[in-house]
């Protein structure tokens, strides 16, 4: 389970996270919403300790990740999996070593074996054979399934993914989601996505929690979320420009 | 005035932790090299791109600025009726100053600002972000690997430029202007002591790591945005080719 506590984060005098408090449970899948530039990616990178926090803290079972140093931070880390909204493939190397590059770096397995298992992932997301070709030769989608492969190629406990639809036609969005839901059933990671893709994203997260002022002003199960009566919740989920959540 | 002293002092505070920062980003590097697992082909890697991939210009450059001093020191030379010394005095003026300095300068502009370019442009995209939340710590996989690199190459390329400017004064000096052979090669064997080439040997394990340093922390702390490809490759050329002049001027004083 990863439990956040308090936490605060300000860049250059703005103050993006407010005192988040929020919890994240085990083999489910949570979908943090939120108006652009509402401090979702922030959050999202706390998990991790991409970023840490001005104040706060951020238990990854039981364990408060900011106060890590390197070497037991970076133990956490390889329990965590993540797609970033670019896919950030290494674009030195094509989508095979991109996929296999974790097992390289985190394993002693022999190169026989990376190769089984950089395949199978590849073949997961539907990039069998594709694997000879570079980042920059392929399309946003097949970018956004490369960084899936990688990420799931290790089988971490937890994923993270990043507005993993953005930038994509609603056909690949959904097939997207539609690989997110796969995998989740078949290795059962603690999920964690960002993501505007409203209501598609609800069909398959178990929980919801949506971030404004930066804080987190409502989370629960799906069902209960999309029935919540809080008008800035509301508002975000029917589209409306006229609402406690000022637009423009 | 008060507000002058704060500002002074803001920018006095701004400028040290700024230096502070890059010395802790070697430091890190250094201390990241010895630690596993070693990066040996990621140091080949970058030895094919900061070495061999510089040698082409590394020595065009070179044989102009010999040819270029022949041609000058023989017109300078004939005014006192010392043209036997051309030798002498290409020899000294490559190995001592513009060898070092003019290698380092090619090497700045053809990999120093593609070298920032790659890893600022890795920075905007997330790459970087992606290699931490692999465990994989990315100054000992990005940056270490560079600066041994280039820490191995510089005096590599250095002396290849020596050579290569020496032979081009040659060209323009003996088979041109019609210096002696001879005398051309006995005045720098007279001239040239182990001290100058080891300094010029110094100098250019200096640049090598100015070169790498800068343009590294340049690039690895570009603004996250797609001008800052272009401010981190700007600002890391131009502080190169700055820390290479005064620091030039350094160790030229010290070991005078």
């Amino acid at each position: 389970m990863i439990r956040v506590v308090d936490l605060h984060k300000t860049f250059g005098g703005q103050e993006v996270l407010r005192g988040i408090n929020v919890e994240f449970e085990t083999g489910k899948i949570t979908t943090i919403i939120g108006g652009s530039g509402s401090g979702k990616t922030v959050l999202l990178k706390h998990l991790n300790a991409l970023l840490l926090p001005d104040r706060g803290s951020v238990l990854v079972d039981g364990r408060d990740i900011t106060k890590l140093g390197q070497s037991a931070l970076n133990e956490v880390r390889q329990k965590f999996g993540m797609l970033f909204q670019s896919a950030a493939l290494l674009d030195s190397m094509t989508i095979y070593d991109n996929v296999a590059f974790p097992l390289r770096e985190k394993t002693k397995l022999k190169e026989k074996d990376i190769e089984q298992k950089a395949n199978d992932s590849l073949a997961q997301v539907g990039l069998a054979g594709m694997g000879y070709k570079f980042p920059a030769e392929v399309s946003g989608g097949m970018k956004k399934r490369a960084g899936l492969a990688r990420a799931l190629v290790t089988q971490p406990e937890i994923m993270l993914f990043d507005e993993p639809t953005t930038g994509l036609d609603p056909l690949l969005g959904k097939s997207i989601h539609e690989l997110i839901r796969r995998m989740h059933e078949k290795f059962r990671f603690t999920g964690v996505i960002v993501s505007h893709d409203i209501p598609e994203v609800f069909k398959f997260s178990d929980r919801v929690a949506m971030l404004a002022n930066g804080v987190i002003i409502e989370a629960g199960k799906t069902e209960e979320f999309t029935a919540s009566t809080n008008p800035m919740v509301k508002q975000f989920l029917q589209g409306e420009t006229q609402g406690p959540i000022s637009v423009l | 005035m008060l507000s002058l002293i704060g500002q002074t002092g803001r920018y006095a505070i701004q400028s040290t932790a700024g230096m502070g920062r890059i010395f802790l980003f070697l430091l890190s590097a250094f201390a990241w090299a010895f630690r596993p697992p070693p990066r040996l082909r990621l140091v080949v890697h970058h030895l094919r791109t900061i070495g061999v991939e510089s040698l082409s210009v590394v020595i065009l450059s070179g044989v102009f600025t010999g040819m270029v001093m022949g041609l000058q020191g023989y017109y300078s030379l004939r005014k006192f009726n010392a043209e036997n010394f051309l030798g002498s005095a290409v020899a000294l003026g490559i190995l001592r100053e513009l060898g070092p300095v003019l290698s380092a300068f090619m090497v700045t502009g053809r990999t120093g600002s593609a070298m920032a370019a790659e890893i600022a442009s890795m920075k905007v995209t997330e790459q970087i972000d992606a290699l931490y939340s692999m465990a994989i710590n990315p100054i000992q996989y990005l940056i270490s690997p560079r600066i041994i690199a280039g820490l191995i190459s510089m005096p590599l390329l250095t002396a290849i430029f020596d050579v290569v400017a020496i032979y081009g004064a040659y060209l323009v000096g003996v088979e041109l202007l019609g210096v002696s052979s001879g005398s051309y090669f006995a005045g720098m064997e007279l001239s040239v002591v182990f001290k100058d080439v080891f300094s010029g040997f110094l100098k250019s394990v200096s640049f090598g790591l100015i070169i790498t340093w800068i343009c590294c922390y340049k690039g690895f702390n570009a603004p996250p945005m797609a001008s800052g490809v272009g401010q981190a490759t700007t600002e890391s050329v131009v502080l190169c080719f700055v820390m290479i002049l005064v620091w030039n001027y350094v160790m030229t004083s010290v070991m005078l």
